[in-house]
């Protein structure tokens, strides 16, 4: 069984096209039939949301008498996430090919390399490794800078920055895959799951393993390739283990799940597996939080910066998410009238589900997770030492 | 049929909060909360009048799927 990271030694740098297909013989030929091996293989995505591939392409590839659009997303604007980066600058012929197969499956007219404008080796990596390409295959790519904005990730932002020139979510209905880039339905594909695509094409199942970054209180931080059976702890313990005791781990990123580090240790890093729980990989970011940095500073910080992300196009989620942010730095700074954490409750349900992208959802969710899991400390936010959050 | 608000399109005018306070309530930033449920039959004039009466058009009524 192959991985993802195989291969040459990362600190190289990129595989080129000649070491790849000696590694993993050339891109199989495939076409639409290609779909039904993917839903067989149960592919999620890797970009957060965890959706079955196999959905996506189907209704795409429905819709698209030849004039549909992949886009291969690269923006990876989760502040602690590297894992796509990390693959874009050393395995970037994975990701094409991943790139073209989809192309071929739902007969794309186009295919965008939409990634992120200050991950500029993974820019550079991508682009060589394009060069490589056969010319049919350089003709059908354009790319597109994702602006470093938390926002640009999703699915209807990619689609508007490459219509417009403006990385904001629309409205959806209609999602991208039924009507995107110039009203074509549009594949937008993260690009892990793109890579595992290429894997799949030639061994007929994903790999079993995730990338994750491992972030905050650990000695070595940064991007892991895992088996799903690999536990918390032991993805920490490559990681170099703790830098010091551990109070809690926050699952999935920024819009992911606070969990007590004792709690936390013994869970498989396994997206079905913690689903059975109620909690998701997402982004594939474990974040440790060391004992000695306040949650509550942590979370105000985290809600402040998410506020800041909003692309202020829906009055909820621009006023709401403020609100609740100024009302968690009260909080942290115990500037607090103690009718704040009512205010919090009441303004979490308000602002749920009122914006046109999940922005708002994916933060109310951070901060309930964040009320749930450390309630003496919101109630009491007592001996604290104060972190810059 | 129930109402639905486009989130980009709404500025919070509070219009369809003093047309129709059967469904509609505004936040605390003025930005209406719309009840979720099939709208009964005889506040469905009074919907179409909120819906006609919104100045940025970001208020409609639609009907449920399936």
């Amino acid at each position: 069984v192959t991985q993802l990271l195989a291969g040459r030694d990362l600190a190289l740098g990129a595989e080129a096209l000649a070491e790849h297909v000696r590694r993993l013989g050339p891109l199989p030929v495939a076409g639409p039939s290609f779909i039904e091996v993917l839903e067989r293989s149960g592919l999620k995505g890797r970009g957060g949301a965890a959706y079955p591939a196999g959905i996506k392409w189907r209704s795409v590839a429905a819709q698209s008498n030849g004039a549909a659009v992949v886009i291969v997303n690269g923006a990876e604007g989760e502040p602690r996430s590297f894992k796509d980066r990390l693959l874009m600058t050393t395995r970037p012929h994975l990701i094409l090919d991943g790139a073209f197969l989809a192309a071929k499956a739902v007969r794309a007219k186009q295919v965008v390399l939409y990634i992120g404008e200050d991950h500029r080796a993974a820019q550079d990596s991508m682009a060589r490794a394009l060069a490589e390409r056969t010319n049919e295959e350089r003709k059908l790519v354009r790319t597109a800078a994702a602006p470093a904005r938390y926002v640009a990730g999703a699915s209807s932002a990619a689609v508007h920055l490459v219509d417009a020139g403006i990385a904001t979510p629309t409205t959806t209905p209609p999602s991208a895959h039924q009507r995107g880039v110039d009203g074509a339905p549009t594949l937008v594909q993260n690009v892990e799951t793109l890579a595992q695509v290429a894997l799949i094409a030639r061994t007929g199942s994903p790999t079993g393993t995730h990338l994750v970054t491992v972030a905050g209180g650990v000695l070595r931080p940064g991007v892991l390739e895992i088996q799903s059976q690999t536990t918390i702890a032991e993805a920490v313990e490559l990681a170099g283990g703790p830098s010091e005791s551990p109070e809690a781990v926050l699952l999935g990123g920024y819009f992911g799940t606070w969990i007590r580090a004792a709690n936390a240790w013994g869970l498989p890093v396994d997206d079905d597996a913690l689903r059975a729980r109620g909690l998701s990989l997402g982004c594939g970011v474990i974040g440790v939080l060391p004992g000695s940095r306040c949650v509550v500073c942590e979370v105000a910080g985290i809600m402040r910066y998410l506020a800041s992300e909003s692309s202020a196009q829906c009055g909820p989620c621009f006023f709401g998410l403020r609100a609740l942010a100024d009302a968690c730095t009260r909080i942290a700074e115990r500037d607090t009238d103690h009718l704040d954490l009512q205010r919090l409750q009441r303004w979490s349900a308000e602002v749920s589900g009122r914006g046109a992208c999940h922005h708002p959802d994916g933060a109310v969710m951070f901060l309930q997770s964040a009320l749930t899991t450390f309630p003496d400390e919101f109630a009491g936010h007592r001996a604290h030492m104060r972190r810059s959050a | 049929m129930r109402l639905v608000v486009d989130r980009i399109k709404c500025d919070g005018h509070g219009q369809c909060a003093e047309l129709l306070p059967e469904l509609i309530r505004l936040d605390d930033w003025g930005y209406p909360i719309v009840a979720q449920a099939e709208i009964p039959d005889h506040l469905v004039p009074l919907a179409r009048r909120a819906v006609s009466g919104c100045p940025l058009l970001a208020l409609a009524l639609q009907r449920r799927a399936g």
